[in-house]
């Protein structure tokens, strides 16, 4: 299965890259919305990306909106992972299709359990 | 901050005497990480040191506070997801129609911590049966630690707590924001009622229970004391009611009484009749 990390902190990057390989995923990384969107059109699909929502270029937001108005990525599940921890922000994102939210800080066991809900693993 | 033998064996004996909680060779780690805290708290040098005070006085509060801080454990919403998907899926959609002419439901969810278990219950409860409305769900959550009962009874959770194992669509609807803490809304608070409650000592009068769940709880105790526990429980169990135990946990070779039953992806436990 394929993951795409997107988030303009590098740490971010390698300890979400950590976790994700760590349960057997191959990993895509982007700095960006927009530098996001390009790296799935070099490897075709993605399984799942995390996303963070306050980056440069576009922001987190505008790519879940962004690929939920494409069909190739219908199946993508897509998950916040951010700072914004108000209901009125999450709301938000789920109602543009993001499938779940994680706020920042996190422990990796939450990642995981996340992403079991969202039946990408048992 | 290395914990001698001598102390951790007296610790050992005292939380052993106290809670019937059994902490084994090996367990030094376990020990000096949870009382680190408490060295701190009240301003002892070492642990060595807190030992030499809890050896020299009657037991108190200081021998209260190992204790409690022996048994708190990690714990998440959902957690472990397959028993709550089995009392979903098989347990509950049975107990709606042979509980149909007393519409009363009892959930024991036994050694709670801060919560998160019997909370889950009843905002599953609230989310996928709406026919349960006009139900008397009562949802008893026992802990041996009054502290975690006191966060339990709040319902606040900071945000590296509340990311674990709730969705986020159930987080928007049953929770609301308490400055950077989460809360679990009245609605929901209002359906459990917690209680302290020590396993291994003298049990209070409780309700006949349709369902209890006793995870990850039993692991602590020694045989005897497990045995004495699942006899207990098989006292208040009513008999079409399941108990779920720990994914590791098993009434196998402790009371045979019990039989397994399998629920989708969960074990549970009835007692045979």
């Amino acid at each position: 299965m394929r993951a795409l990390i997107i988030d303009d902190s590098r740490a971010i990057r390698m300890i979400l890259g950590k976790t994700l390989r760590g349960i057997g995923f191959e990993v895509f990384e982007a700095g960006n919305g927009c530098e996001a969107l390009e790296r799935l059109q070099e490897i075709g699909r993605a399984d799942l990306a995390l996303v963070d929502w306050n980056m440069p270029e576009m922001n987190g937001y505008d790519f879940v909106c962004s690929v939920r108005s494409k069909a190739e990525h219908a199946d993508m599940r897509v998950m916040m992972v951010t700072t914004e921890a108000e209901i009125t922000q999450m709301i938000k994102a789920l109602e543009a299709g993001a499938n779940e939210y994680i706020i920042k800080p996190f422990s990796k066991e939450a990642v995981v359990e996340k992403i079991q809900i969202l039946g990408l693993i048992p | 901050m290395a914990i001698s033998a001598e102390s951790f064996a007296y610790l050992s004996k005292m939380i052993y005497e106290n809670s019937a909680i059994v902490v084994g060779a090996g367990k030094e780690y376990l020990v000096e990480s949870r009382l680190r805290p408490l060295v701190a708290q009240n301003k002892f040098s070492s642990i060595e040191d807190y030992v030499r005070q809890l050896k020299a006085t009657p037991f108190s509060t200081l021998h209260k506070e190992v204790i409690e801080a022996m048994t708190t454990n990690e714990t998440s919403f959902f957690r472990d997801i397959h028993p709550f998907e089995a009392i979903k899926e098989h347990v509950l959609p049975e107990m709606i129609k042979s509980r149909a002419s007393t519409r009363q439901l009892n959930i024991w969810s036994g050694a709670c911590s801060s919560g998160q278990e019997p909370y889950s219950l009843a905002i599953m409860i609230r989310e996928h049966f709406p026919m349960l409305s006009n139900w008397k769900i009562n949802i008893i959550a026992t802990d041996l630690s009054e502290d975690v009962l006191n966060i339990a009874r709040k319902g606040c959770y900071r945000p590296l707590d509340i990311n674990r194992g709730l969705p986020a669509a159930l987080m928007v609807k049953y929770f609301e924001k308490q400055g950077v803490e989460w809360q679990v809304k009245r609605e929901i608070r209002g359906m459990v009622d917690f209680r302290q409650m020590n396993l291994s000592g003298h049990w209070p009068s409780l309700p006949s229970m349709d369902i209890v769940l006793m995870r990850n709880v039993l692991i602590y105790f020694d045989q005897e004391t497990k045995r004495g526990i699942l006899g207990k429980i098989r006292r208040v169990l009513k008999p079409d009611g399941p108990l779920f135990l720990g994914s590791a946990e098993t009434t196998f070779n402790l009371d045979d009484s019990f039989k397994r039953v399998v629920m989708g992806k969960a074990a549970a436990y009835r007692a045979s009749t």
